[in-house]
């Protein structure tokens, strides 16, 4: 024991300047990652960004026509609010089960059940992204088309539904972690005063927390932007301005997945669907940035 | 900090989505071993392209590696654009497509293999218009269908088309279609509309063949179009007529084989330059009665010297 203590003892200078220098790139790849990212999806698309896309046009008509052989047109706009719409919808669901859920996994719970709810809920986060899509496009789509006696299941709602389940156990487990990072302190004296469980959750348990909930919905949120596969599947894929819940739409993430792979590459519509790359980027990278002052603004009170 | 993980996360996942359609436009994956368990020293045909054909060059491949000891077949879908790539990539021999090869396409291939990609039409696809089986509707003109799809279509609701579809309360033509750069959807585009003309924004454009006529099965409302081999029971295949005063031609064998049924296209292998060894040797049996044979037992139509 002493004598191997000894050894990396002597070692250590050496060892540790690698370790240093590796945990050091670790730190640095992520920012390399991000910007070679932004950079490859940005040069793809470029060409045609700066000579012969109107901005304008690209993100406010609604005529998404990238393979009409007399008039091609590449607006996203319809795209763009799909996306947002589907996300909206589907936090409306997922943010009062995620919390809900996470007020009773972190207050209600005995200990025993806590950890069959935590399993159970990591279960939840671990399926495929395309068997939530499989469920939409089977299950969900019956059970619309009977429940709603709408004429198809493939619907906003149906594409809401599958990912509101998909941001649920994000959503749990981080606002669970800022609800366990509120001091016991602070739940013994409001009991102490007299509150009632309700109140103690109420008035003390979420005003404390609430950086970590929003940071919660905000991932919910960002997990819903992204995904691809379940709303391709689930939520008809159809270029529309979405009127309610039950039109069907098509997101920006679902028109690069379904149209990327049949594209000649360097050619316009390829562009163009690299730009909706850039597009999205951009959009994660604005929610982030809302998130990050509105705790730092939160903090600053 | 964990925020940052996982919006990292959310792009990366959307990057890798990108980095995949980069990678299959760009250049071949190695192709799933779909004709795996081959003794290593069997010549190795690869065959790519197509979700349309994707059922039919399986099943040559089966049959084929049945027949012979010298050669087995490894097959790919992806789309006829994706097979034509990979052509111009020189990664596969040979590159299915349910449509013709664009002249672009071609002249790419010629400068980056050196070959001209070679023709061979292996047999016909009929698009069937399908509807719901519950439909009072038997038989549509292909003007109809143009007012049905193209933009500023005349014919929204099925009361249009002069019937009462008591099982769709709303009325309302769902139009089922396919996402807009599939090989069936550009060939429905243009027996329908043309070149001039574009269709409806607001169909629900669906991944694949099978995908449409699932999704008419549970749909009353629905219209939509695929290749006539993948009918089930829960949809009806309408008689079309290609003008409002000509004859409606049901899309079965005879009436591809006969040019009456309009909307058949054929379907296309490339090889890259002239075929030769197994190959030629595989295309030639393709083209044989054994393996046009196939092409009949799939629901395709066979070339009709056989």
């Amino acid at each position: 024991m002493n004598i191997l203590r000894k050894k990396s003892a002597a070692n250590l200078p050496f060892s540790e300047t690698v370790i240093e220098l590796f945990i050091r790139l670790c730190g640095l790849s992520s920012i390399i990652f991000v910007f070679g990212i932004f950079f490859f999806v940005f040069r793809e698309g470029a060409g045609f960004l700066f000579n012969g896309l109107g901005l304008g046009q690209f993100l406010t008509s609604p005529e998404w026509y990238p393979t009409s052989l007399s008039n091609k047109r590449y607006g996203t706009f319809a795209l763009i609010l799909g996306t947002f719409s589907v996300t909206a919808l589907a936090m409306c669901i997922a943010v009062p089960f995620g919390l809900g859920a996470a007020i009773f996994v972190s207050e209600f719970c005995s200990p025993k059940l806590r950890e069959t709810f935590k399993i159970i809920i990591e279960l939840l986060a671990a399926i495929p992204s395309v068997v939530w899509g499989f469920i939409g496009l089977t299950l969900m789509n019956q059970l619309i088309i009977t429940v709603f006696n709408a004429p198809i299941g493939l619907t906003m709602l149906n594409g809401s539904i599958m990912l509101a389940l998909m941001s649920v156990p994000i959503i749990v487990s981080i606002a669970e972690d800022a609800l366990k990072a509120v001091p016991d302190s602070y739940r013994e004296a409001a009991e102490a005063l007299g509150a009632t469980r309700w109140q103690v959750i109420y008035r003390v348990l979420l005003p404390a927390a609430k950086n970590g909930l929003l940071a919660a919905v905000l991932l919910g949120a960002a997990r819903s932007i992204g995904e691809t596969m379940a709303v391709l599947m689930a939520t008809g894929h159809s270029v529309n301005i979405p009127s309610g819940p039950l039109s069907w739409i098509r997101t920006l993430t679902a028109t690069i997945a379904a149209e990327l792979g049949e594209v000649a590459r360097g050619d316009e519509h390829y562009q163009v669907l690299f730009i909706i790359g850039v597009l999205l980027f951009t959009i994660t990278f604005v929610v982030n940035l809302i998130a990050d002052l509105v705790i730092k603004g939160i903090r600053q009170e | 900090m964990e925020k940052y993980g996982w919006a990292g996360y959310t792009i990366i996942c959307i990057l890798v989505v990108l980095a995949c359609g980069y990678v299959i436009t760009g250049c071949s994956p190695k192709d799933g071993e779909s004709t795996a368990g081959e003794a290593a020293a069997q010549v190795i045909i690869k065959n790519k392209g197509s979700d349309t054909m994707v059922n039919l060059a399986q099943a040559w491949a089966e049959m084929y590696t049945g027949i012979t000891s010298t050669a087995s077949v490894e097959v790919s879908g992806g789309g006829s654009g994706t097979g034509v790539a990979a052509l111009i990539n020189g990664t596969v021999d040979i590159a299915n497509c349910s449509r013709q090869i664009k002249p672009k396409e071609l002249e790419q291939a010629t400068q980056n293999t050196g070959k001209v990609p070679q023709e061979f039409i292996v047999g016909y696809d009929a698009l069937a218009v399908y509807v719901h089986h519950d439909t009072p509707l038997n038989k549509i003109t292909i003007p109809q269908l143009a007012e049905i799809y193209g933009e500023d279509g005349t014919i929204t609701k099925w009361s249009d088309l002069g019937i009462t579809h008591t099982n769709c309360p709303s009325d309302k033509i769902i139009r089922i279609s396919r996402q807009s750069n599939s090989g069936t959807y550009f060939y429905f585009r243009e027996a329908l509309l043309g070149k001039t003309r574009d269709f409806e924004l607001g169909s629900l454009d669906l991944h694949g063949s099978k995908d449409v006529v699932e999704v008419i099965g549970r749909t009353p409302c629905a219209i939509g179009y695929s290749g006539m081999g993948y009918a089930t029971s829960h949809v009806k295949m309408l008689e079309v007529a290609i003008a409002d005063d000509a004859p409606y031609y049901a899309p079965n064998l005879e009436n591809v084989l006969a040019k009456t049924y309009p909307i058949a296209r054929p379907l296309y292998m490339y090889s890259l330059g002239e075929p030769t060894g197994e190959v030629k040797a595989y295309l030639d049996w393709i083209l044989s009665a054994e393996g046009q044979k196939i092409v009949e037992k799939l629901g395709f139509v066979p070339l009709a010297n056989n």
